[in-house]
Order: structure tokens, then sequence, then C-alpha cells
């Protein structure tokens, strides 16, 4: 292969893999948003809460499952205390009390996790090292990571057990009934407190996986809480409220953030990797404001 | 075809003087007081605003979603007290409200809708297939149409869809808001015929709220006429089509021929309901 053409498929695909951790954090953004209708600033600290108690626990002699099983437990415990402590006495608040709610909530579990596992950064091992494939690199000239292909795998299986968890279990379609109409949910009898304390705890579950994957690749620190940042341009390309919209904006972002950083980038100098996703988003906004997955509002005539 | 159950004596609802408060300040309804017997079907007269919604949203226990309270009085179904509580236990207890305008799950097939309805029954129980074939046969036009997005579904579609929905909590009582909202003619009429089928064959009890009063008093048995959220008048379904008033008013015709409109307006004036 010209290396021309190999390099392009080495940043493209680093870029798409790249993209699939965007993904992963978006998602839990998502979940959220669907089913309450809360914009949850404080996403990103829950990936880091879980990736740091998780890697505090290993650090401590644990074993893997077991930490990861607490870890688990852990973040769908957070998740329903979050739910009784702060959404509950919030209810028919408007949006804006409830999304300043989650911003003071961010800091409290950044505080509350560098208090109880202390503040210095750890590396994490998932037992996949973070080199190039041999075979690729040999044949074809192309690096390709072997853990981004493990991070892509693992949310394809997330996103594919979150599927089935939506589409045929009982619980999922009664979140997908509040996610439509919350007043009619409660005419039926759902009880919506229930379902929003399952919503965070899936939320927390999806924190988990990203804390590990990113966890992996950063290392775990306080800048983790960050990546929430990178799911916003994600969130406004994909739209707020679908689960395929978080998967495919985060593609587009991590593809069009590398490409641009390889090809654009030189023009000015380089570094536009780290605001050149805000650019995306914003001429998505201008194009098509409700995002390219956004719920469409059925209206009939 | 099962036998024709007569109705029985004992009310299966009261409600009894509520007073019902939106944000603290809104007094909506003063006083209202009537009851379902077991087997009846219960017409809620009254114009835009009179306090229908709201009287089957106080029972339901829907209005605190909506900031709204009942300060006074109280609500019993079946002699036991029910005003604290969750709409959830209330659907459990076998009461469950059809909304006004339909509120479908917009997103999710017909099926998936009617399904959600039998939530609070707990785990795909063994009845929910049986339950879900009923309403099939109440409703051929909802299987056909299974697997259909609601959202896409036409009103009268919708509407069958929310009452089957209601239907899969197996409830004793329903309450129906506003069901002939925005359908045609033909459609309201199949849509009651419906209802009566279910209140005799299925012993469901219904209560429901309509603006139409002409047909809602050909199919109920009782009614109670709401105005500016007191109850003004109650009576015999048929008793109540025949009253001079409630012609007047709300069914729009009148026996002494045409008036002026001047006429009329003074008439109202002496007539107010007190």
């Amino acid at each position: 292969m010209p290396t021309q053409v190999a390099f392009f498929v080495e940043v493209l695909a680093g870029g798409l893999l790249a993209g699939v951790m965007y993904a992963l954090v978006a998602l839990g953004f998502v979940l959220i948003y669907k089913a309450s209708g809360v914009f949850n600033f404080a996403q990103g600290s829950m990936v880091f809460f879980a990736a740091l108690t998780f890697v505090s626990l290993t650090e401590r002699g644990w074993n893997f499952w077991l930490a990861l099983a607490v870890t688990l437990v852990v973040m769908v415990v957070l998740g329903v205390v979050i739910e009784r402590t702060v959404l509950r006495p919030l209810v028919n608040q408007p949006q804006i009390t409830l999304f300043m709610a989650t911003i003071g909530l961010t800091f409290v579990l950044e505080g509350l996790s560098q208090l109880i596992w202390g503040s210095q950064p750890h590396g994490l091992e998932l037992g996949i090292a973070d080199v190039p494939i041999d075979w690729l690199s040999q044949k074809l000239n192309i690096n390709i990571s072997q853990f981004d292909i493990f991070a892509a795998f693992v949310a394809g299986a997330l996103v594919a057990v979150l599927a089935v968890f939506f589409q045929k279990t009982r619980i999922g379609r009664a979140l997908r009934a509040v996610a439509d109409d919350h007043q009619a949910a409660l005419a039926v009898g759902i009880p919506l407190q229930h379902i929003w304390a399952i919503v965070w705890a899936v939320a927390g579950f999806v924190a988990l996986v990203a804390g590990l994957m990113w966890g992996v690749r950063n290392g775990v620190q306080y800048a983790l809480t960050f990546t929430a940042l990178k799911a916003l341009p994600v969130l406004l390309i994909g739209g707020f409220e679908s689960i395929p919209g978080a998967i495919i904006g985060g593609l587009i972002i991590g593809a069009t953030e590398k490409l641009a950083e390889v090809y654009v980038g030189p023009m000015f100098g380089g570094g536009i990797e780290s605001w050149f996703a805000y650019v995306v988003a914003l001429l998505f906004l201008l194009v098509r404001p409700e995002g390219l997955y956004g719920e469409k509002h059925i209206d009939r005539v | 075809m099962s036998a024709v159950i007569k109705p029985k004596t004992d009310p299966i609802l009261s409600v009894i003087n509520i007073e019902v408060i939106y944000d603290h300040v809104i007094l909506v309804l003063k006083g209202v007081s009537l009851e379902v017997l077991d087997g009846q079907i219960v017409a809620l007269l009254g114009a835009n605003g009179a306090g229908k919604t709201t009287t089957l949203k106080a029972i339901s226990n829907l209005l605190r979603a909506e900031r709204g309270e009942v300060t006074k009085g109280m609500i019993l179904y079946r002699g036991e007290r029910i005003d604290r509580s969750s709409p959830a236990e209330l659907v459990k207890r076998g009461i469950c409200q059809v909304m006004e305008g339909r509120h479908c799950f917009q997103h999710l097939t017909v099926e998936e809708n009617l399904l959600t309805g039998a939530y609070t029954r707990g785990y795909i129980a063994s009845g929910v297939r049986e339950e879900l074939e009923k309403v099939y046969r109440y409703f051929p036009r909802l299987k056909e149409r299974r697997h259909a997005q609601s959202g896409y579904t036409s009103g009268g579609e919708q509407q069958m869809t929310a009452i089957g929905r209601a239907l899969m909590a197996r409830p004793r009582m329903i309450l129906l808001d506003e069901p002939s909202m925005g359908l045609a003619p033909q459609l309201v009429e199949e849509i009651f015929e419906i209802v009566r089928e279910l209140n005799r064959k299925e012993g469901v009890s219904f209560l429901l709220a309509e603006q139409n009063t002409n047909i809602a008093l050909r199919y109920a048995d009782y009614g109670y006429i709401l105005e500016n959220g007191r109850v003004v008048m109650d009576g015999e379904g048929r008793e109540l089509a025949e009253n001079e008033d409630v012609k007047e008013f709300y069914l729009g015709f009148s026996s002494a021929g045409r008036r002026s409109f001047r006429d009329v307006k003074s008439y109202r004036r002496r007539k107010r309901w007190l």
C-alpha cells in the first residue's frame, strides 16, 4: 500500500476508534437525558469516580473481577442515592434548576472521590497493552492500537446489551415509555422514581465502562472529568436523545478531529485537535439543531 | 357471552366534598361530591374549565405531578381512603385513568403501549398474553396495527390504544377523560359502544368526563354537571337528557323556539345554578 494511503487509513481508523471512546461517555448523558430530561453535567465526574474506585481497589490487591463487581455495585448505589437526594426533592422544578443541581453534584463527586481515594494519579492496566497490532504494521504499514480495537468491541457489546435491555425487557419498555410521556407513564402505574433510579444506576454502569477505557488510555486522574466536555460536541451532532446518535456522533467527532489535526492543522501551526470538535458541532447546530438522530417529534396533520 | 352484570348498590367510588388547589393559590374545585356505584357508567359533564379533568386527576392522584393538591374532603374506593395513595398503587388496586388527548407512548408500537399497561402486574406473568388477546378481541383494529409506531396511528386508534392500555392492568374502574375529543362522530359512537360492552361484559365501572353531553347522556346511567368547580346538578342519564335547563345549556336546543341573544342572556342570569 502506498505510504500516503496507509497513513490516511491509519489516521482515520485511529480517529474512529477514539470516537468510540467519546461515544462511551456520551451514552451516559443520553440515558439520563432521555428518561428524565436532565442534562447530567456530573457524568464526567461519575466516570472519574468509577475509574478511581476500581483502580484503588485493584491496587489494594483485590482480584480484578471482584474489584469490578464491587465498583459496579458502588456505581449502582451511587446512582440510586443521587436520585433520592438530589433529583427527587427537585421533581417538577424547571430544567435549569436540575441542571444547576448536577453541576453542584459534579464538584461534590470530585471532592468525595479524592477524599476517599486520594488525589494522586494512577496507571490502569486491563491486561491489553496499548501497542500497535504487529501484523497490521508489518503487512500494511498501518499502526492501530490493539487496545483501541478492544475498546471498540467493549463499546459495541455495551450498546448491544443496552439495546436488548431497552427493547426486550419490561423495565426497558417502561424506560422508553417514561422518556416518551411522563404523565401517561404515571397514569398506567409506572413509578417514575423507580425508573429514574434505574436510569441513574445504568448511567453509573456506563460510566464505569467508560472510566476503565479512558483510565487505560490517559491514566486515572482528575483530568478524566473533562472527558465529559468531549462528549458535548458528540451530543450536539448525534442528538441528546439517541443512542445510535451518540455512537455516530462519536465516530464523526473522532474522525474529523484526527483528520483535521493531521491535514488541516499544519496550516494553523498545529494544535487544532482540542477545539476542532466544537467547530464541527457549531456548524452542525446551524444546519441541524436537533442533531442527526434527535427525537423526531411525531406530528399528525 | 357472559351474563349481564346487574349494577349492585354499593358505591365503588365516593368523592366527598373535595377541594383542589393548584400552586397553593388557585382554587379549582370548591367542594365536589359524587358517587359511582359498582358496575355503573357515570358521566361528568360541563363546559371547558369546569373542573372535570381536575376531578378525575384528583381521584387518580395525578394532580401532584401538576402541583395540584386535594386540600379538603376525601375520596373513597370500596370504602377505603385513597387520597394519599400513589398513582401506581391505585392502578394496582384497580383504578386506571385514560387521559385527555390519549397520551399514547408515541415512539412505542401499539403492542408495546398495551404491554406497558401491565407494568404493575410484575414480570411477564401468565395472564398478560391472555389479557392482550382480550384487548385485541375488543379492538380488532389494534391487532392489525400492533407493530405500527403509535405516533403514526390515527386518532381513533390512539384512543383505542389508550383504553386498551388501561385494560391491561385489569381495572375495576376506569376514569375516562374526554374520549370523544377530536374524533369523527362515527368513531365516537364506536368508542362508546365498546365502553358499554366493557361495562356489561367485564363489569368495569366508568367515570367519564365529556363535553359531548349528548352522547355521554345516552350511554351513562347517571350524570353530574359541573360548573365553576361545583356540582350544580345530578340525576339519571335519561332524566338529565330530558331536563329543560340541560337542554338549554348543554344540548344546544330549547323547547320554547328561537330566542334572541338578549333573552338567553337574561335567562341565564336568572337561572344561575347555586
